[in-house]
């Protein structure tokens, strides 16, 4: 557990020190969300209808965006060699990487959606059940995307070669979270789909870490 | 006993391989003609014409096997790519690397006779249906693997790397369905369910059979051909290549 | 057997674009692919036979 939270610690600490990454992700977020209407139109009943497409999917772009750092700056400074090394197993510092990666892209995406669904004239409780969505399928996306950052370390293209082999993967969550807060504005319950997130979420929490270590391993032989 | 099964995994390495591979072609290149043209024979001279969708029916003596083959050939490169990766085993990753383009292109063909059958039937080119939808996650999730395979310059490596893309995909494609399956139902006003073949005769049946026997055969006979390629690429530094082309 | 004609079969009962849109796309792949793959496999073994002969020349040269 020790090794899980110093991790955790160490990526917080260094990404703090450059906020400038953590904020484009956020910024990337807003801006795209923001593009939506402006290439569609301001009428508001079709924004009402699309709101919970363009923000899944604005969250989706932005994780993505943050996911090539997760791993890179330790493969080439070394340090990833020394925590494969290290008698703390792997999988235990890689969970504590992607819960940091998801602290520092995913969460401030899950504060600011209120925010941006105002901008499409969503209500209270709406916007209620899209911060709870995205609170549930923005970790999955980070723990996702971390086996596609392992598989593409140190590889040529890897920014669109990682979109290319995550995205595919992202789509039962995009599906499901959209889908929650889509089936409350049409007066269903959202609750089957939040909980098919959460299982999703479950299910990914165990086996992700564990895939990519396998991958890194792979990465640093 | 013992001495069959060590005469079997004789073929596990791709120098034993190699031969073996050529002389397997031609029977299934033989193989597919032979379903290909009794497939053919009764997608156009025996099964009758459909009542609700006349001709433009036959289609489905195509889309049905590419479908199915795509998605069978993604379960059998998975299978190569995992036994590569838990037995460390060369010949494995290049039976999975060669077998990629020809799944990708089985999904290629299921989505583009699947629009050709949408468009006279339902009006539109694409529709947004379960099966469609997850056929075309299924060619990014080929396509996914290729690039990546094609990025990482170390065989060994992309071998298993692609080995762990594969069987992440595996898991994910049922996963993909259902969610895929559910988001149709749910959109069910603007969506048709493309899938409804006709009630299916005898012979339609017996029809899409034998097809999918050819496309089976046939990818084989490409796979296998695609393989020896890649043996010889990746073993080039081998004595057993250089005299094998005497 | 139930085309009176050869231009019924073609036509296919009005759906002639989309039914040999695909059967032609299915045969015009199936033909390329092997076709590919056959050349990338001949590609390979000009390539090896061309070093072979070029590290035979070399060792001649070496030892005339």
């Amino acid at each position: 557990m020790n090794a899980f939270l110093a991790t955790v610690r160490r990526d917080l600490l260094l990404a703090l020190r450059r906020k400038s990454e953590v904020l484009t992700a956020v910024f990337f977020f807003v801006i795209v969300t923001s593009l939506f209407p402006l290439g569609i139109g301001p009428e508001p009943v079709l924004l009402k209808k699309i709101a919970p497409g363009i923000l899944w999917v604005a969250a989706l772009l932005a994780t993505l965006l943050g996911l090539p750092r997760l791993f890179s700056a330790d493969h080439v400074d070394g340090t990833l060699e020394q925590m494969a090394l290290s008698p703390s197993p792997l999988g235990l510092l890689v969970a504590g990487k992607i819960l940091a990666h998801w602290l520092l892209c995913g969460l401030p995406l899950v504060l600011l959606a209120p925010v941006l669904g105002l901008q499409f004239d969503l209500d209270a409780s709406t916007l209620g059940i899209l911060t709870l969505a995205l609170f549930l399928g923005t970790p999955l996306l980070s723990l996702i995307g971390a086996i596609g950052a392992a598989l593409t370390l140190g590889v040529r293209g890897g920014g669109v070669l990682l979109a290319l082999l995550v995205l595919p993967l992202y789509i039962p969550a995009l599906i499901f979270g959209a889908g929650a807060v889509e089936a409350h504005i049409a007066g269903l319950d959202a609750g089957g789909h939040l909980s098919l997130l959460a299982a999703m979420l479950a299910v990914a929490a165990f086996f992700a870490p564990w895939a990519t270590t396998a991958a890194l391993r792979i990465a640093l032989e | 006993m013992k001495q069959s099964i060590i005469q079997w995994f004789r073929f596990a390495s791709p120098q034993s391989f190699y031969p073996l591979a050529g002389r397997m072609i031609p029977w299934f290149w033989a193989a597919a003609a032979a379903f290909g043209i009794a497939g053919l024979w009764i997608s156009f001279f025996v099964a009758p014409t459909d009542a609700q969708q006349g001709e433009g029916y036959r289609i489905i003596f195509v889309h049905v096997p590419a479908s199915w083959m795509s998605m069978f050939i993604y379960l059998v490169m998975a299978f190569w790519a995992g036994l590569g990766l838990a037995l460390n085993t060369r010949l494995s990753g290049m039976m999975a690397q060669s077998l990629a383009p020809t799944g990708a292109l089985m999904a290629a063909l299921s989505l583009w006779t699947g629009a050709l059958w949408g468009k006279p039937m339902w009006g539109a080119w694409w529709v947004w249906d379960a099966r469609l939808t997850s056929e075309l996650i299924l060619f990014f999730l080929y396509l996914g693997f290729m690039a990546l395979q094609a990025a990482i310059d170390d065989p060994r490596r992309a071998d298993k790397a692609g080995a762990i893309l594969a069987l992440v995909g595996v898991v994910n494609i049922p996963i993909i369905y259902f969610s895929v399956k559910w988001w149709n139902t749910l959109h069910q006003g603007s969506t048709i369910n493309l899938t409804k073949a006709p009630s299916m005769a005898q012979t339609m049946l017996w029809g899409m059979l034998l097809m999918a026997l050819c496309f089976w055969m046939y990818s084989i006979a490409v796979a296998l051909t695609r393989v020896r390629a890649i043996i010889l690429e990746r073993e080039r530094h081998t004595e057993w290549v250089k005299h094998a082309l005497e | 057997m139930h085309w009176n004609s050869v231009g019924e079969f073609f036509a296919m009962g009005g759906y002639a674009l989309y039914v040999w849109g695909s059967f032609g796309a299915c045969a015009l792949l199936m033909v390329a692919e092997p076709f590919l793959a056959k050349r990338r496999l001949s590609e390979v073994r000009k390539s090896l036979i061309r070093e072979r002969l070029a590290d035979e020349l070399e060792t001649q040269q070496r030892t005339p």
